[in-house]
Order: C-alpha cells, then structure tokens, then sequence
C-alpha cells in the first residue's frame, strides 16, 4: 500500500511539471501585463519595474529561473501585493480555503449518504421523491444565487448567522452550506442509486435470508458497497469545492485563496495565478490518491500491494 | 428418527406468488401445495419460469417488491406468510437456512469469510466474536475446505466457485437446521464440483438428519438425490411422486418431455481430405504484465500452446472446467485476444493482423457468445442487431436487399419476421440465442465459434438450439468450434473433441474415441461426473 502510494506521488511529478509548464506560457500568451494601468507609466518606470521583478529577461530564461525558485520552494514576488512573497499569501489563504471546503465536503457526504440512503430505502415513495426533487434543485442552482439568499434570509433577515468575514465558528456556518449544497445533491443521488442496486444484490439476500436485523443489513452489506461510487467522486468534488469557494468567498468576504486566483488573473499577476494554479493541481493530485487508497480499503477487490 | 419421519417440517398449502408489473399482475405460481418430510430430500424440477424458485423466495420472505404471496407455508405448524418480521428473523438463517444458485454474488464482497459466517452465529446462536470463529472454523472443516484457518480470513473473491458454494453450506448449517432449501446450488459449477457439492449435501444429510428441499432444473441431479419429486409447469404442480416412479412412470407429457430432453444424436465425421480452413499452431495467450521495477509479476498463461485444425463442415468441441482456457482459445483464434503462435485462416496468417488488418476476415470468422442476455445491446431492434455486420460487411446493400437478409436470416433461426422490430428484452433466453446466431450467420460465414451456446438455456430449450445449430450446419456448409463445459451437448454436436486442462489440451480425438475410451484419468471424472452421478453418489453414501 505505502509503495502504492509513493509510486503513484512519484508518477504525478511530471503531470504536475506539465502544469506549471502550460500555465507559465498559457499566462505569458495573454495581453497585458502586470504593470499596465489606465494611464501608461513612463517608458523608464515601466523598464525599472520590468527589470525589478526580472521580466526583461527572454521567456525561456525567466521560465528556467521560476522553475528553479520553485524547486526551492519559492514561488517569487507577487506583482500587485508587493510585500508579500507568493507562498507566503497562499500560507495565509489557503488554510482557510482548506478549512472551508474540508468542512463542506464532510457535511456533503454525510448529509448526501444519509438522504441518498433514505430515498432508497422508500424507493418510489414521497420521501424518494422529495429527496430527488432537492437534490435536483440543488444542482440546478448556482451558489452565487444560493449564497446571497441565504445571507439575505439567515444573516440580514434572521440575524442568525453573520454576513461576512470570519469571527468565530457562526461565520462558517453560511459559506460551508452554500457550498455543499450542490455537492449534497450529487452525492445524495450516487448514493441513492447506489444503495438501491446493493439492496438488490444477491449478497443482501443472502444476509435477508439468514435472518439479519435490517439495521445490520443496510448499514453493514448495503451502505458499504453504496458508498463506493461516492467515493470515487470525492477527489472531483474536492477540487470543485476549492475552485468553487472563489464565488462563495467573495460573497461571504472570507479571506481564502479564491479571491486571489481571480484577481491574480485579473491583474495578470503570474507569480500569484502560477501558485494557485500549483496549488489547485497539488491538491488534485492528493485527493485523488487519497480517494484510490480510501477505495481500496473499502474494496478488498482493489487493494494495491 | 421413525418418530419425526411422521411429522412434516414444511408444508406448503395451495400457494399463489403474484407479482404486479406495468403490464398488470404477473401470476407465477397458482395455487401450488407440496411438504417435506423430517429428514427427507425433496426435489422441486422445472423450467425457468415455471414458479419454482418464487415460492421458495415467498416462504423465505424474499420475494422482489412487487411481488405478494397468498396461501399458506407453515413450518412445524407456524405459517411463515403472516409471521411478524422479527420473528420470521428468528427461523431463517437459524431452523430455515437457503443457499443460492450463484456462489459468485451470494457473499458480501467486502467482508471476509470468518466475518460472514459468524453473523448469523452470533444473531441467531448470541455467541461471542472468539465463539462464533471457533464454530466457523469447525464449519469449514465440516465442508472440507482445504485450509480452513487461512479460508476464514479471506474475501470471496480469492475463493473459486465450488469453494464459496461450500462456504454457502457451511452457513447453511451454522445453527443445526431442520430444513436446508437449496435453489440450483450446483447449476453454475463445472460438473466435478457439482459432483462433490452434492456428495457432500448427501454426506451431511446422512450425518446431521436435515431435510433438504432442492430445486433444479436438471433431473440428472434429481434422480441421483431426491427421495421424492415435484415437477412444477407455468406456476402449476405438473406431477409429483417418489423419484423412481416419476422417472421409471411418468404420468404427464411434460415430464416425458424434460426426461427426454437431454441432448441426443450424433456428429458424422468429416470426409477424409476436407480442405483445412482455419489452423492454429502452438497458439499461446498470456495475460498480466511481468515483473517491474515496483510490481510482481502478474503473468498467467490462458492457453499454453494448443495446435489444431479445423476442416470444413466439420466440428470441433472444446470441453473443460471453467478456467481451462477453452474460451480464451477461442478468442484468440478469431484474434479477439492478442495471441503467439500460427493462426492460419485459408492460407493467410491472421494472428498478429491489427483491428482493420482483421476486418476482411470477420465475416467469414463469425463468434455466439455464451450469455444471450448480455451480448445483444439493449437499445437495438432485433433487425438492427441481425443487420448490423451487413453494415459493415456490405456496405453497399440497398435497403430492400438488406432487409430481405435479415428477413432471411431470422426465418434461418426459426424466428418470425415480425420478430426484427422488437427489443431483445422481450424475448426469452432461447430466442435471444437465436437472434445472436442469425446475427453470425447473415454474414454466411465459413467459421463459428460457439462459446458456450446454450450453457444458459433449459434442457429443452437447448436441444431446440442444437437441432438448429445442426441445420444450419448442413445447410450453409458451416465449421463450427464448439466450447462447452456440457458433456452431452458437445456429444451431440462435434465429430472431433478437444479436452482443455489448465490452458493445454490433455486429450483430443474423434468424438466416440473420447467418449468411449477416455485415455486419462482427468476426462474418465469429466466423463462420470456428467453421465453417472447417480452411482458416483451411492458409492460415496454407501
């Protein structure tokens, strides 16, 4: 399992140094540039700053000197928050991000299983029906028009929760529910149709007909097997929920990595969209393997030795 | 023992099993009534859709959700139909315990072995984790497992077929029953291992003193264990009797049929001097990768070396156990499989040919899959199936021509015509199997690889399959090669025979050669295990 795991790390060292190599250029390839405003600076400024931050160098240079910062761990001066190095903004938003989507992922699975579970069990009764009609809805609607009702409704209305920043465990509250809504209806979905065609197995017979509680039946043989496809969908949900908090953070102003990825690329500001981008494939990379080895431990039928 | 004889553990009282479809009620079975007696073996006989496993299903409490169960099935006096659930969970799995026709889905995937037997020990028994390890180590051994203590720790799928079976009896008689119901235990099992499952169903009747009540279609398995016998038709009791009588005195026609229903009738050789059309030479498939840098080596030789020829008109069959290699032989040699060795079709090697390379020759090298429910799509009319190697084959068929082909070609298969707009869905598993053959023969091929034809199909439905296989033999000058792990059926079919051991062959000759005079030990229990189960079986209780 553990040579498993570092094999599969080691092979995605070069998907990951495609990446970077592709963003590097795809980036470069856009007009502008990080030092263009409104009004165009003076040719000497322009040059200055140009020849500060090592843009005057050919691409091909300046791409071997990012590449070899990197490899110390020093993903350069971002352009637009000059003070601050690039890995020392992500340190500060990234935590945050992580917390929010972890959270969101969590109550995802948890309340997409349990609803999923439900709805099979009553399968073709108000209940199943009522479940699919909310896990439709939830995907249907995009959380930039799910957030600002549920700050209108719960923050501005109710007063329950705050409507922005971060002060305490209530802030999460909105932003984590905003998030994995859509994710608790897909799950909820895989998990229903899942779940029903374990019930239908010939092994859940078989535990039928050797007189097992029905809590043991669904919870022990049914829901195991069930939880397989959801799983799998783990690793892409993750990533969703981390690209995807970009809308909710800024709506709920929580300060994560979301809203440097947007005006990172708004302000063509490299170093910064290289490091999200880093960041975002680095994190895919890992969930995905985390998700293989959870797989493998619910599916002896999978173990990787 | 003469005390409890008197007594019937299970009776049965004019049951009726309805299942309610889009198409309104389904009745699969009408009014049935039957018992089993302390210590008796019973046999339920009958066709696929004759009932017979949904009223075990309904006095087991398992029927699908739309199905409902009227009558009565009393055990010892309780009736099981109006039982509450708790207290139905209280007699399966503990006095009523069942084992299934697929040992392959029966066990939880994901749990091992040990975890599995124990459930029902410490539901139904209360004992302890270390308890109930003990007890299904013991029920390992009672099954003779090879190698219990390892067996308990590990998941079904590192287990064969026969193995998880007797994983399945083991279960089975984890709480000492009165009544085991067996539904087709052995029909997905080579004929060896259903040789020795039901050896050891006998063995630990005559030890324990359970009552079995056995459901099958194949009488040969009936004749050879039961003491009495149901025949059940449509939902309906046909006849019932104690086993000789039915077999020595059958009342109805319909058992005259299912007795008469194993395969009969013989394959002439080809003439002497038949051209050769297609031939294979020390042909070889490996899968799995060989050992890397970070991985075992995965390699598994499927077939190691085989050579044959295949004469025009002629058939060869292929007979072996499940993972003999026999229809991976196949495959290769319509390189459906990467494969080493010669494989000559007319003169011209094919092996090695790429996909396109291929394609000129696939009209002529035609293939029926096993399964007639999972190789034909789903989504196709019958006549788009038929029709669609014309397609490629003949491209430049104009409509009516083609359409005359596939009309052709179902009344070749004794289809309708009228067949060709319906769904495969709506047909029966013989039929499917009919529409998979006019698929290979609208091509008019010289070569057909038949993987397993009719392994899926009643006794009586496959000698329907048989007769049109021989008929369109003759007619369209066809060479078959025919895989089967059915005895009788390549008897009936093949003028050559092939036995396929673990990827080589271990003996081949004219089909009465093989028959008649096996030359090694291995196609002597082939050879019993299929034809003389009754006296293999006496010889083990006696």
């Amino acid at each position: 399992m553990l040579s498993y795991a570092i094999r599969r790390l080691l092979g995605a060292i070069p998907t990951l140094f495609f990446i970077i190599t592709a963003a590097f250029f795809m980036m470069r390839l856009a007009p502008g540039g990080p030092f263009d405003q409104e009004r165009a600076l003076e040719a000497t400024v322009m040059a200055n700053l140009n020849a500060t931050f090592g843009l005057d160098e050919p691409l091909w240079k300046q791409y071997v000197i990012y590449l070899g910062n990197l490899v110390r761990g020093d993903m350069g001066p971002s352009f637009v928050y000059r003070d601050l190095k690039v890995h020392q903004i992500l340190a500060i938003g990234l935590p945050v991000s992580i917390k929010l989507g972890g959270m969101a992922l969590a109550l995802a699975m948890l309340v997409g299983s349990a609803l999923g579970s439900i709805a099979a069990l009553r399968q073709n009764s108000a209940v199943d029906y009522g479940v699919i009609a909310v896990a439709t809805f939830g995907i249907t609607i995009p959380n930039f028009v799910v957030a600002p009702v549920l700050l209108l409704v719960f923050a501005l209305y109710f007063d329950i929760f705050p409507a922005g920043g971060l002060n305490g465990w209530q802030s999460y509250v909105l932003p984590v529910i905003a998030l994995s809504l859509p994710q608790i209806a897909v799950v909820a979905r895989l998990i229903r149709g899942a779940m029903i065609e374990a019930l239908r197995s010939d092994h859940v017979r078989t535990a039928r007909a050797y007189g097992l509680p029905t809590r043991m039946i669904v919870i022990k043989h049914a829901l195991r097997a069930a939880c397989l496809p959801a799983i799998s969908y783990m690793g892409p949900a993750a990533a969703a929920l981390l690209t995807g908090s970009i809308v909710v953070e800024q709506i709920f102003g929580i300060p994560g990595i979301g809203r440097y990825f947007v005006q990172g690329a708004l302000n063509r500001d490299y170093t910064l969209v290289m490091g999200t981008v880093i960041v975002v494939a680095l994190f895919v990379v890992i969930f995905n393997l985390i998700v293989d080895l959870l797989y493998a431990l619910l599916d002896p039928r999978v173990r990787y030795d | 023992m003469e005390s409890k004889v008197t007594q019937p553990v299970l009776e049965i009282d004019d049951i009726r099993v309805t299942f309610d479809t889009a198409d309104g009620p389904v009745n699969a079975v009408r009014g049935v009534s039957m018992h089993v007696m302390a210590g008796e073996t019973v046999a339920v006989v009958g066709e696929s859709g004759s009932g017979k496993s949904q009223i075990m299903m309904a006095a087991m409490g398992l029927l699908a959700g739309n199905g409902r169960a009227e009558g009565a099935v009393r055990y010892r006096g309780t009736d099981l139909l109006t039982l509450a659930p708790r207290a139905l969970n209280d007699l399966r799995g503990a006095k009523i315990t069942m084992i299934f026709q697929e040992p392959m889905t029966s066990l939880d995937p994901l749990y091992r072995i040990g975890d599995q037997l124990i459930e029902p020990l410490r539901v139904h028994g209360g004992l302890s984790v270390k308890a109930a390890m003990a007890r299904a180590l013991e029920l390992l051994k009672l099954v003779q497992i090879p190698n219990p203590e390892a067996k308990l720790r590990a998941y079904p799928h590192e287990m064969s077929g026969g193995q998880r079976q007797r994983v399945m009896i083991a279960m089975a008689l984890a709480n000492d029953p009165d009544l085991l119901i067996a539904d087709e235990p052995t029909t997905a099992l080579d004929v060896t291992i259903q040789a020795e499952i039901l050896e050891l169903l006998a063995e630990l009747q005559a030890r324990l003193g359970m009552s079995i009540l056995f459901i099958t279609h194949d009488l040969t398995i009936v004749e050879a264990f039961a003491d009495r016998v149901y025949v059940m038709r449509k939902g309906l009791l046909e006849e019932e009797g104690p086993t000789e009588a039915i077999f020595g005195n059958p009342q109805t026609d319909y058992t005259r049929m299912l007795l008469a229903a194993e395969p009969d009738g013989t394959k002439a050789p080809v003439a002497e001097g038949a051209p050769v059309l297609l031939q294979g030479d020390d042909v070889r498939v490996t899968f799995g990768t060989p050992a890397g840098l970070f991985s075992k080596d995965t390699t598994l030789t499927a077939v190691d070396g085989i050579s044959l020829a295949l004469h025009k008109g002629q058939t060869i069959g292929v007979v072996g156990e499940s993972g003999s290699g026999k229809s991976t032989l196949g495959r290769a040699l319509l390189q459906l499989l990467p494969s080493e060795g010669r494989i000559v079709y007319q003169g011209d090697r094919i092996d090695g040919l790429d996909r396109a390379g291929m394609r000129k020759y696939r009209d002529e090298l035609q293939m029926v899959f096993q399964d007639p429910y999972g190789s034909l799509s789903p989504r196709m009319t019958v006549g788009e199936i038929v029709a669609e190697g014309l397609s490629v084959h003949e491209p430049n068929l104009t409509r009516d021509l083609r359409n005359a082909k596939v009309s052709q070609a179902l009344k070749d298969v004794g289809l309708e015509e009228s067949f060709r707009n319906r769904f495969p869905h709506e047909f029966s598993g013989g039929q499917r199997q009919r529409i998979a053959i006019a698929r290979a023969v609208i091509l008019r091929p010289d070569v057909i690889v038949l993987d397993e034809p009719t392994s899926a199909l009643d006794r009586s439905v496959q000698k329907q399959v048989i007769e049109l296989l021989r008929r369109i033999q003759v007619e369209y000058g066809l060479s078959y090669i025919f895989i089967s792990h059915d005895l009788a059926v390549v008897r009936a079919l093949s003028d050559y025979v092939m036995v396929m051991k673990e990827g080589v062959v271990v003996e081949e000759g004219p089909t009465a050669q093989i028959f008649d005079t096996p030359a090694t030990a291995y196609t002597r229990d082939l050879m019993r295990a299929a034809f003389d189960l009754k006296s293999l079986l006496l010889e083990k209780a006696g």
